[in-house]
């Protein structure tokens, strides 16, 4: 291996190729080459770095220069400033409101705030070559584990480190362990669940894109703790390169005897292998899981008997997410006192968020647990773009709930959003700005589950679709009186009853914005209004008549011919007959057309039967 | 025709999900046929009644031909706030096809999916096993526009 003078990282994280991250690497290939300095600088194509808004993203070392929205048409402009003459580019680095360039990584806010432990290695890394891995320590845990503690001290030092599932139970996994070491089947399993599915997250997908090999390791140590001599990954087929990373890294740690019979000269022996599902959320439930492992429809059992009793192959399985198994090597390395020194008192260490929706800097972020929602959305999230307000947060996707900005001082961590009515879940947050309407989201959110339901239960097969026509009922208009205690009924009902953790989570997003936002339903059902101008028919256009010069593109525009008026008189809009398209608003060149709450027309001209 | 696919696998039973993929994939016409169905019955010696269950609890695989590539729209809630709606009606306008159905030059299936786990990026769509994020209206014709120019 040559030496070289500088290392670009390039972020290859699923986010940054689909922004366009391997067309930069060709242009960089090309252009190094065109100034003849391929030789002396290194290329390599990391995991997930984090800010995926900014995508496609890089790192160069050793000056530490972090670049953001690198496209194709710049490479040749940064490859003669930086890499010929010396110069970073300043156009391409990080930028606050004010202006202010971050020419370091390290003083940008977006990282200030965060702690990476299970991201550590993530967009540092060639998640592809094992000597990398080893290189930042790898496999040094499981070899400690192996020679060192007897599978008992193993557990101990989990259930010290207080870490707890990420996958969104937050069941401690030290006790998950002993459980599944206690059961006296000389075969046994351990899964690796990475059948992540909760819109709005994708920390699963990042750790076995960005760091393959130290979920691994994870598994290996889980193993060893509870006697299991196989390890499956269960990846959904919708993440191609996390499985293909995997199975690399599979490969590469039994080329170097890291996998197979006796590890590191000891009696433990270990194998494992990649399972992909195809298409179903369902399958990140774990009797669901294990279902579709044995080649049938992933469809959940009864609890109990648990899996840690009888699970794959009616043989005793531990399922650990994606995450938990990330955390692993990195408590053995540094001790469990440390992990435990950093969160609240009931959740240890940290915890990657998935930060979504209505924010300026979206991505993968890795925090404290304790943190506050706050510190999370608005200062490594860098808050709400377009001017506009922060509304409300999802916690934990379609199984979670949301929250308002009475909230934003909760700490996060499993008991404090529980007890707010959301939860930590899987890490996803989906921030909403003052521009969405809630019933339209809490129908949304209930939709994902209504179509995911596996239909076995008939709580959840069939509730589900009550209370989504009920929500169909109140966005278009018809919603009755008594409807949101329905919802309420029927919410709760569905909790207490259904088989398994989706039909029991599912009624979360409407039960919660009917708590902090009961004011928005009630509008729409007893005054026909939606505030936020989002369920077309309790919203109207209006045509501003001081605004509007009379040009009449809007008259012509119009599919249904309600909008009539002259140059001199203006134009008016006939609201009975209205389809609400949007076509007006959209052509109009003086933004003269308004979106405004409620029908626009009374009780006594309504033909739609909206009011009956 | 079967028989390469059947070469790799063991005839056990936890192996149907990755043969109905892998006879998927080699399909030109991207779906699993009756008569596929049927060959991988008798050598797995499971039931019809079972593989069609499995076949049509996935929403990956299609009993149904589908075109040459398949567009998968997410539709989950944060590609939805970024506006995966405008997104949905432009595809069809260009594709000229509505939701599961193949367009007529039998190059494109338009398909909804959930969560693709690229959020950071939303809206996202995968064409088979490619993703593509921060979508825009222009972006949708150009990205169509390079596919059909390739095949």
């Amino acid at each position: 291996m040559s030496l070289k003078r500088t290392d670009i990282l390039l972020c290859c994280g699923s986010g940054c190729v689909s922004a366009g991250a391997l067309k930069v690497k060709q242009a960089l290939i090309d252009e190094l080459k065109k100034q003849g300095i391929s030789e002396e600088i290194n290329i390599i194509e990391t995991g997930c770095m984090g800010p995926c808004d900014y995508g496609p993203v890089m790192m160069v070392y050793p000056e530490g220069v972090f670049y953001r929205k690198v496209s194709v048409d710049d490479v040749p402009e940064m490859v003669e400033e930086h890499f010929v003459k010396g110069r970073p580019l300043k156009r391409l680095m990080m930028q606050d409101a004010n202006e202010k360039i971050f020419d370091q990584i390290k003083d940008i806010p977006f990282y200030k705030k965060q702690v990476k432990v299970a991201l550590e290695n993530c967009g540092f890394i060639n998640p592809e070559l094992i000597e990398e891995y080893i290189a930042v320590g790898g496999y040094e845990a499981i070899g400690k584990a192996l020679t060192e503690y007897t599978p008992e001290e193993t557990i101990e030092i989990v259930k010290k480190s207080g870490l707890r599932g990420r996958g969104g139970g937050g069941f401690p996994t030290g006790l998950k362990w002993q459980f599944g070491r206690a059961s006296q089947d000389p075969v046994k399993y351990i899964i690796c669940n990475g059948d992540e599915g909760d819109p709005g997250a994708f920390m699963d997908r990042s750790l076995l894109e960005g760091d393959p090999h130290r979920v691994l390791e994870g598994m290996m140590l889980a193993a060893y703790a509870i006697g299991a001599q196989k390890g499956f990954f269960y990846i959904r087929a919708e993440y191609p390169l996390a499985i293909r990373r995997i199975k690399n890294a599979i490969q590469q740690a039994h080329e170097f005897g890291l996998l197979g019979d006796n590890i590191f000269g000891t009696n433990f022996s270990f194998d494992a292998e990649v399972r992909t599902g195809a298409g179903a959320f369902v399958c990140g439930e774990e009797t669901a899981l294990i279902a579709s492992i044995q080649g049938k429809r992933g469809e959940p059992t009864s609890k109990p008997p648990y899996p840690s009793t009888s699970g794959l192959w009616e043989k005793p399985t531990v399922v650990n997410n994606v995450e938990t198994l990330a955390n692993l090597s990195t408590i053995f390395n540094k001790g469990p006192e440390w992990f435990a020194g950093m969160g609240s008192e009931t959740s240890k260490g940290t915890k990657v968020f998935a930060l979504t929706g209505d924010l300026n800097n979206t991505g993968l972020v890795e925090v404290p647990m304790g943190v506050t929602l706050r510190e999370l959305i608005f200062e490594v999230g860098g808050g709400i773009p377009n001017g506009r307000k922060f509304k409300a947060v999802q916690l934990g996707g379609p199984s979670g709930g949301c929250l308002t900005s009475e909230h934003l001082d909760t700490a996060i961590d499993y008991e404090s959003l529980k007890a707010a009515g959301a939860m930590v879940g899987s890490g996803g947050i989906i921030v909403m700005d003052d521009s969405k309407c809630m019933v339209n989201i809490a129908k949304f959110f209930l939709e994902f589950s209504l179509d995911e339901s596996c239909g076995k239960c008939t709580p959840c097969r069939v509730g589900l679709k009550q209370m989504h026509e009920i929500l169909e009922r109140i966005t278009s208009g018809k919603g009755k009186e008594g409807d949101i205690e329905e919802l309420e009924r029927l919410g709760h009902t569905i909790k207490d009853t259904a088989l398994c953790g989706l039909g029991q989570t599912a009624p979360n997003p409407v039960l919660s914005t009917i708590r902090y936002f009961r004011n928005e339903y009630e509008s729409h059902i007893k005054y026909k209004s939606c505030e936020a101008t989002i369920c077309l028919p309790l919203m109207h256009f209006l045509i501003d008549q001081d605004t509007c010069i009379g040009c009449g593109l809007c008259s012509r525009k119009c599919p249904v011919s309600c909008i009539t008026g002259s140059q001199k008189e203006k134009y008016k809009i006939d609201q009975t007959a209205c389809v609400k398209c949007g076509n007006c608003a959209e052509v109009c060149p003086v933004h003269a057309v308004k979106r405004i709450p409620g029908t626009g027309y009374t009780k006594s001209d309504a033909k739609n039967g909206l009011y009956e | 025709m079967y028989q390469k696919i059947f070469e790799k696998y063991s005839p056990k039973k936890e192996n149907l999900i990755y043969i109905l993929h892998d006879i998927q994939d080699a399909n030109p016409q991207n779906y699993v046929s009756e008569e596929a169905v049927q060959a991988v019955s008798e050598f797995l010696n499971i039931s019809l009644s079972h593989i069609y269950g499995v076949l049509t609890f996935y929403t990956m695989y299609s009993t149904k031909p589908r075109g040459k590539n398949v567009v998968r729209l997410c539709e989950s809630p944060p590609c939805f706030l970024k506006g995966s709606e405008k997104m949905l009606k432009k595809l069809r306008e260009i594709l000229g096809v509505r939701i599961g159905e193949t367009s007529e030059d039998g190059l494109f299936t338009l398909e909804l999916c959930a969560c693709l786990g690229v959020c950071g990026n939303a809206p996202v769509m995968m064409i088979n096993e490619d993703v593509y994020g921060d979508l825009t209206e222009e972006k949708l014709e150009t990205i169509i526009a390079e596919i059909k120019g390739r095949s």
